[in-house]
């Protein structure tokens, strides 16, 4: 009885098994399966793409680089050109400055020489005058004086 | 644990013969009676029987429940566990049967998780159960259904008509008779040796009977005496007073492996004989 017992115990309990037990989870391990399977797949894409980026984003980095340099080159170059200008100019204008100056100078030199030589003709005309104050006619000999002034 | 001390005027032979008494019922002139069934075929053991269904109901809860919540998402520690057992069970049978059958596989789980769980039952110190029965008034209790010869004969005997469904099925009557009768010897179909014939036939169908026979016997035989002796070296143990303890441990930590190496067998070798069964030749 016992036997018999057990041996049908068993079978209902293989058929339950087979019934109800294994196919859910043979199921859902097998969905599993591929779902992990299609997630390294996916990591590996990911690292892929991300390995991609990389490389571009050096690239870029790369190039930008370049382009400060270029752009620090340039600025350089336009200061230093700057600086050259700058020092050309003030030289133009300081000697412009001078020769301007000095050709003033010359100028008031010649008006006061000239005021001078009026008036030291003028001076000796006077002198003269008084020393011929009689007999000289300023007039008559004014060709002598001028000739005298301009001696001076 | 209990001792031969702790049993009063109890031999050691009694205690040893009390632990592995079943508790039986039977029927005598018309009325059930208890544990006066020693030689009556129709015996009940009402023990075994009790622990093996009630084991079979542990393992259909726990993998009923895990296969319900079963999803492809991530799954819980239980479902886990349970999936880890049903793919080694499934690549096991995978190596083996290459055929296709939706029974092999869930039957091989059942095996394996049932015969490991009546196993396990080994491990419970031999004394708590049937001391609590004591208690409530079951005279005799043996826990472990696997030490029970009519357990192990029963599972087989499953196996064995399986095994007989299978070879028919695959093989038809003819070809599962011809099996039976045509090896390993040839018999002469024509001329003088026809006459040698039937007694050829005989003399497979005598030799290819034993094997076939052979395979449920053998594979009862090994899960009980593996089961029955580990059982009888607990309770020798238990009667050893103080020095149980060490020896105690030592045979448990040896017996979880014999545990589940015993329930692998028994899986295997069936899923070995009903491959064997359905291979043509």
């Amino acid at each position: 009885m016992t036997l018999i017992g057990q041996s049908i115990a068993m079978l209902v309990f293989v058929w339950f098994c087979m019934k109800f037990i294994w196919p859910p989870i043979m199921t859902a391990i097998e969905e599993r399966q591929t779902q992990i399977a299609e997630g390294l797949a996916a990591a590996e894409r990911g690292q892929q793409s991300l390995d991609k980026a990389k490389a571009e984003s050096g690239d870029i980095v790369d190039e930008a680089r370049k382009q400060a340099t270029t752009i620090l080159d340039q600025a350089h170059a336009r200061a230093n050109e700057i600086v050259a200008e700058g020092k050309a100019n003030g030289v133009k204008e300081r000697e412009r400055q001078l020769a301007a100056a000095s050709a003033e100078v010359e100028q008031e030199t010649n008006r006061a020489r000239e005021e001078l030589r009026g008036q030291v003709s003028a001076i000796a005309v006077a002198s003269a005058e008084k020393i011929l104050q009689r007999e000289i006619d300023p007039k008559a000999h004014e060709d002598i004086l001028s000739k005298l002034a301009a001696e001076l | 644990m209990a001792t031969e001390d702790g049993h009063g005027a109890q031999t050691s032979g009694e205690y040893i013969a009390h632990h592995l008494q079943n508790l039986q019922v039977c029927k005598v002139d018309d009325a059930w009676v208890w544990n006066q069934c020693a030689g009556n075929p129709m015996a009940l053991n009402v023990d075994s029987m009790f622990f093996s269904v009630l084991l079979g109901l542990v393992f259909i809860l726990i993998f009923r429940g895990a296969a319900k919540k079963a999803s492809s998402g991530k799954p819980g520690k239980m479902q886990a566990f349970v999936e880890i057992v049903v793919d080694f069970i499934d690549s096991s049978v995978k190596d083996t049967f290459h055929g296709k059958s939706n029974l092999i596989a869930p039957l091989a789980l059942t095996i394996f998780v049932w015969v490991f769980f009546m196993n396990l039952m080994d491990l419970i110190p031999v004394d708590w159960l049937p001391e609590i029965g004591m208690m409530i008034g079951v005279p005799y209790l043996k826990v472990v259904p696997t030490t029970d010869v009519n357990i192990t004969f029963g599972m087989s005997i499953a196996v064995f008509v399986l095994i007989l469904f299978y070879s028919i099925k695959s093989k038809g009557i003819g070809g599962f008779i011809g099996e039976l009768t045509l090896h390993p010897i040839a018999p002469p179909m024509k001329g003088v040796g026809l006459i040698a014939a039937p007694f050829i036939i005989a003399f497979n169908f005598i030799l290819e009977s034993v094997a076939l026979l052979a395979k449920p016997l053998s594979l009862s035989l090994r899960l009980f005496g593996n089961m029955f002796a580990g059982e009888l070296i607990f309770i020798l143990i238990a009667l050893l007073g103080i020095w149980q303890l060490p020896l105690h441990f030592g045979w448990a930590v040896f017996h979880i492996l014999i545990v589940t190496l015993q329930a692998f067998i028994f899986m295997m070798l069936t899923v070995v004989y009903l491959t064997l069964a359905s291979e043509e030749h």
